[in-house]
């Protein structure tokens, strides 16, 4: 039988988290059940059995994430607290342990999603399912990577980077995947017909996700037709949206797009009154990265970058802006569409990109890509 | 102590005199309060009949009542149900339980039985009785009114005066103590009102700490486009469900003989809102403000509600369903049984009652007069007497709310299993199956649900003993409310230790409906389910439920939940609940 944990443990796999045949991964039903038999199975078993969850996952990461995340914990022992915004929001921080000890693990369980144990890796869980430990290995990945680079550049630009960092930076170097040259062509459009719009919505997230331009469930796309916006539904895999999108009708007469994206009030701000009509919500790492990297330390604001800003900052041509997910007063519903009024993208602080197109997701595209491409660009520039 | 007052009211009404009970600190933090006291103080009066004078009607708020901490206005009322005979209680928002903490009081429990038809007037440690004999025959509304400036107030109407199995309490006018017929608990005390209101605070123990959790909370809850989207919960109400259980094919219509109703487009939420302009109304201590009522106080209904009155009754006009939503409430009977019993009768009578039946068979039943007096005892005793027991759609006898289970088999193994009867709250697996919170799961399959539905169970029963509105966990979770727990309280705990409270609580509940006799043999669906498709369409297939399968996924629920094979309580498992 086909377990919810096989298959997420290829998505690890595939994703280049982790490297084949170092996921320890139980479910339970009745009885635990594991992916495989290792001589740490029965210390996860009882922590297994110390909590009341669906699913337990260990792994050491793959490099470059190993190297970095050793690097992070073993110098921010016991907690490490993270920058970007999305994944702060809901892991909070990552307890780290020195001991693969089960009590300890469990005390650290009992309180928080993960936990990141020194020289053997990160374990998580699932309250519900085997997806949930999945997103949460998946978002301290992700959130470990930006942290890293971004304090790195910090710490090289003062002239406070020690030997023990640069040599991480080094052997993450040599791990790193380098940036292709990407030329995917997505469906052309104006579309004809609903199908075509499901299509090519669908199409327009699986390019997004194998290049590394987002995460596990983070990000969405939307298309508006007929005035109805097609847009990812919340917690979706940008990869697998065949049926995970939502029609939402911009008149709002229907609110059968209450499971969509939680920035669909964004995406319609943007669509609403605007010759918009392609949206494409990314997290790549070098953009998150460099809008975190601000010099003005006498700023009133430093403790508030990702609501308060006031600066004009740009990455190059692309204006970046603070904002929070969802609704209220520091949302991004009420910074990105302006930014994006006169650009074809925008950055929010810590966050992600926005990228819009009139036509079709080619455009957009396109400018996720080039946008991610000057910002890793210009990280190595400033290193 | 923080967060707890440390001190239960107890009222005997045939003495008129009241006391004060101090539990003290272990068993606050074993039960935290809500429905995990007040199941505290039930357990031993379970196996009492219902209108045993003996028998206790319990509310009782939660630590966080009164706190800054997000949707903490809400409470639990119980008793054994009138209607089902298991544990009752219901979660109930308003003002009241904020109101009860300021009083001083974590919890009231009323006893015994008036001679005559009286009120309780609650003010800090002052508690006086009145002669509420005038008030009999009155609706809640007119009550309410007549109560005013006394402080927030319980009341009951004319359904419960007449018998109604349904009947509910209405709280600040507003808010319905809905299910399982609690309101025939206050008229079998010869009870009509109370009201309270207080002039103290709620001791924080950590009010950094717990200005750090609201923070958190809040951000999950603007994050969560359930709660707080452009369509969500905030702008439109539960109301906002509406669409989506139709475009999933699984809204109950014609008495749950179809899925899916044709005029959803004409009966959804934003019809209500263009028609009759709602303004955001919502409980104390609460930013999300679901409730929605008209510039003339009139409030609009429930999703549960909206579904009941339209489709299953195959009815068309919102002014029908606003005025059936009205009139259940003035009446004080419970919308969802209302509409289901309705629907039962329109299918024993073989025809589509009209907007005027709907509103006349309403007001019949609360006042106990015609067909009304026979609807009145609920749409499973109406049935069976006319000899047509399939046509009522209950579990344990209470009548199943708006989601059809052949669309979401979490939802039916949960409706199955629930101890207070066919109830959606208990484990409320939509949040997973059809809203995608905390995670999507795969609706038409049970597998890995009965560990879904045991870990929501206890994860609710935390919520409802915190108190804690259900809403705001499509957004936050136990994690960050064990933050404001802990900063309230001054006790430390996680969010992995509330869970295992909310296991013992859920447990106690299952320890009193086994010993009242329920098991394996009342945690089971109705035939239809079993028997007949739902309506496909859409590239959505709804088929009948494999009963196979159901039984499979009912038996690994007894498994993850400690029961034994019939659904009965195992030794071992209430001494290590330590529930003995």
């Amino acid at each position: 039988m086909k377990r919810m944990m096989h298959i997420f443990e290829n998505k690890l796999i595939e994703q280049r988290l982790i490297a084949e045949d170092t996921a320890i991964f139980g479910e339970r039903e009745g009885s635990i059940v594991w992916n495989r038999t290792t001589r740490l199975t029965d210390i996860l078993e009882s922590v297994f059995n110390s909590l009341n969850i669906s699913s337990l996952l260990y792994s050491r990461p793959a490099e470059p994430y190993w190297s970095l995340l050793e690097y992070l914990c073993e110098s921010s022992f016991p907690v490490l607290h993270l920058r970007d915004n999305e994944t702060r929001t809901f892991l909070h921080d990552i307890p780290i342990l020195r001991d693969f000890d089960p009590a300890a693990i469990s005390t650290e369980l009992r309180r928080r999603k993960s936990v990141y144990v020194l020289g053997h890796g990160i374990v998580t869980h699932g309250t519900m399912t085997s997806e949930q430990a999945f997103v949460n290995y998946s978002s301290i990945c992700f959130s470990a990577f930006v942290k890293f680079f971004a304090d790195y550049l910090v710490h090289i630009r003062a002239g406070e980077a020690s030997a023990a960092e640069k040599e991480t930076m080094k052997r993450v170097l040599d791990n790193l995947s380098p940036m292709n040259e990407i030329n995917d062509k997505l469906l052309t459009g104006p579309f004809a017909t609903e199908e075509d719009v499901y299509r090519a919505v669908s199409e327009a997230g699986k390019p997004v996700v194998r290049h590394g331009l987002v995460d596990s469930v983070m990000g969405n796309v939307s298309y508006l037709w007929n005035g109805v916006l097609f847009i990812s539904q919340t917690g979706s895999f940008l990869d697998a949206l065949e049926k995970c999108i939502d029609p939402c009708p911009i008149d709002n007469s229907s609110c059968a797009g209450i499971t969509a994206s939680t920035e669909l009030p964004t995406h319609l701000a943007i669509v609403r009154g605007t010759s918009k009509k392609a949206v494409l919500h990314g997290h790549p790492k070098f953009s998150v990265i460099m809008s975190l990297f601000c010099e003005k330390h006498d700023c009133p604001n430093i403790d508030a970058c990702n609501t308060k800003c006031v600066e004009q900052r740009y990455l190059g041509d692309i204006p970046i802006v603070p904002g929070e997910s969802g609704t209220g007063k520091f949302a991004i519903v009420n910074t990105v569409p302006p930014a994006l009024a006169d650009s074809r993208g925008a950055i929010v602080y810590g966050h992600g990109v926005f990228t819009t197109g009139a036509v079709d997701f080619n455009e957009p595209f396109q400018n996720l890509v080039d946008i991610e491409s000057m910002a890793r660009t210009g990280y190595f520039n400033l290193i | 102590m923080h967060g707890w007052t440390g001190r239960i009211l107890k009222i005997d009404l045939d003495s008129k005199k009241v006391s004060e009970e101090n539990p003290g600190k272990g068993v606050y933090e074993k039960y935290i309060g809500g429905k995990g006291l007040a199941g505290y103080y039930l357990k031993d009066h379970i196996t009492k009949a219902w209108n045993d004078p003996e028998m206790p009607l319990l509310l009782f708020n939660g630590p966080l009542s009164g706190t800054q901490s997000p949707t903490s206005g809400r409470m639990t009322v119980m008793s054994r149900s009138p209607q089902t005979g298991t544990v009752g209680d219901a979660s109930v928002g308003g003002k009241f339980g904020t109101r009860m903490k300021n009083a001083g009081w974590d919890g009231i429990i009323i006893t015994g039985r008036s001679g005559s038809p009286c009120g309780i007037e609650i003010s800090d440690d002052r508690v006086s009785f009145t002669d509420a004999s005038l008030l009999s025959g009155k609706l809640t509304g007119e009550i309410s009114s007549i109560l005013g400036e006394k402080g927030s107030s319980a009341v009951t109407g004319p359904a419960s005066e007449n018998g109604v199995k349904f009947s509910s309490v209405i709280f600040d006018r507003h808010y319905a103590a809905g299910r399982n017929g609690l309101g025939l608990i206050f008229a079998a005390k010869n009870l009509k009102y109370i009201t309270v209101k207080g002039t103290g605070k709620t001791e924080v123990a950590d009010p950094e700490g717990l200005k750090k959790a609201r923070e958190d909370i809040l951000r999950l809850a603007a994050a969560s486009p359930v709660v707080m989207g452009e369509l969500g919960i905030t702008n439109y109400g539960t109301a906002a469900i509406y669409d989506l259980m139709d475009s999933r094919r699984m809204m109950p219509t014609d008495n749950f003989r179809k899925t899916h109703f044709d005029h959803a487009k004409e009966m959804n939420a934003a019809v209500y809102k263009h028609k009759y302009h709602p303004k955001r109304y919502g409980c104390m201590g609460c930013h999300i403000l679901c409730k929605k009522m008209t510039e003339q106080g009139e409030a609009l209904p429930e999703f549960e509600t909206m579904n009941h009155f339209s489709s299953l009754l195959l009815n068309t006009d919102t002014d029908t369903v606003m005025e059936a939503n009205r009139l259940c409430n003035e009446m004080g009977m419970d919308t969802i049984s209302a509409g289901a019993t309705l629907a039962a009768y329109s299918e024993i009578r073989g025809k589509i009652l009209s907007g005027d039946e709907i509103v006349r068979l309403i007001a019949d039943i609360g006042l106990g007069r015609g067909n009304g007096k026979a609807l009145g005892a609920g749409s499973f005793d109406y049935a069976a007497a006319m000899g047509k027991p399939e046509a009522s759609i209950t579990v344990k006898k209470l009548e199943l709310p708006a989601y059809d289970p052949r669309g979401a088999y979490g939802m039916a193994l949960g409706y199955a299993v629930s101890t207070r009867g066919g109830c959606h709250l208990r484990a409320y697996p939509i949040g997973s199956e059809i809203l995608r919170k905390p995670v999507p799961t795969d609706r038409f399959s049970f597998s890995g649900k009965s560990m879904i539905i045991k870990i929501s169970e206890d994860a609710n029963a935390v919520v409802d003993s915190l108190t804690a509105c259900k809403f705001i966990f499509f957004g936050a979770s136990l994690e960050e409310y064990a933050n404001a727990y802990s900063a309230v309280t001054g006790c430390e705990t996680s969010g992995q230790e509330l869970l295992r409270i909310g296991e013992r609580i859920y447990y106690a509940q299952r320890m009193m409906n086994a010993a009242n006799g329920f098991s394996s043999v009342h945690d089971d669906l109705p035939a239809r389910f079993f028997n007949e498709d739902g309506s496909s369409g859409n590239g959505i297939e709804i088929s009948r439920i494999n009963r196979d399968d159901f039984i499979a996924a009912r038996s690994l629920y007894y498994s993850v939940r400690g029961l034994d094979e019939n659904g009965i309580p195992r030794k071992e498992m209430v001494k290590e609940l330590g529930l003995t």
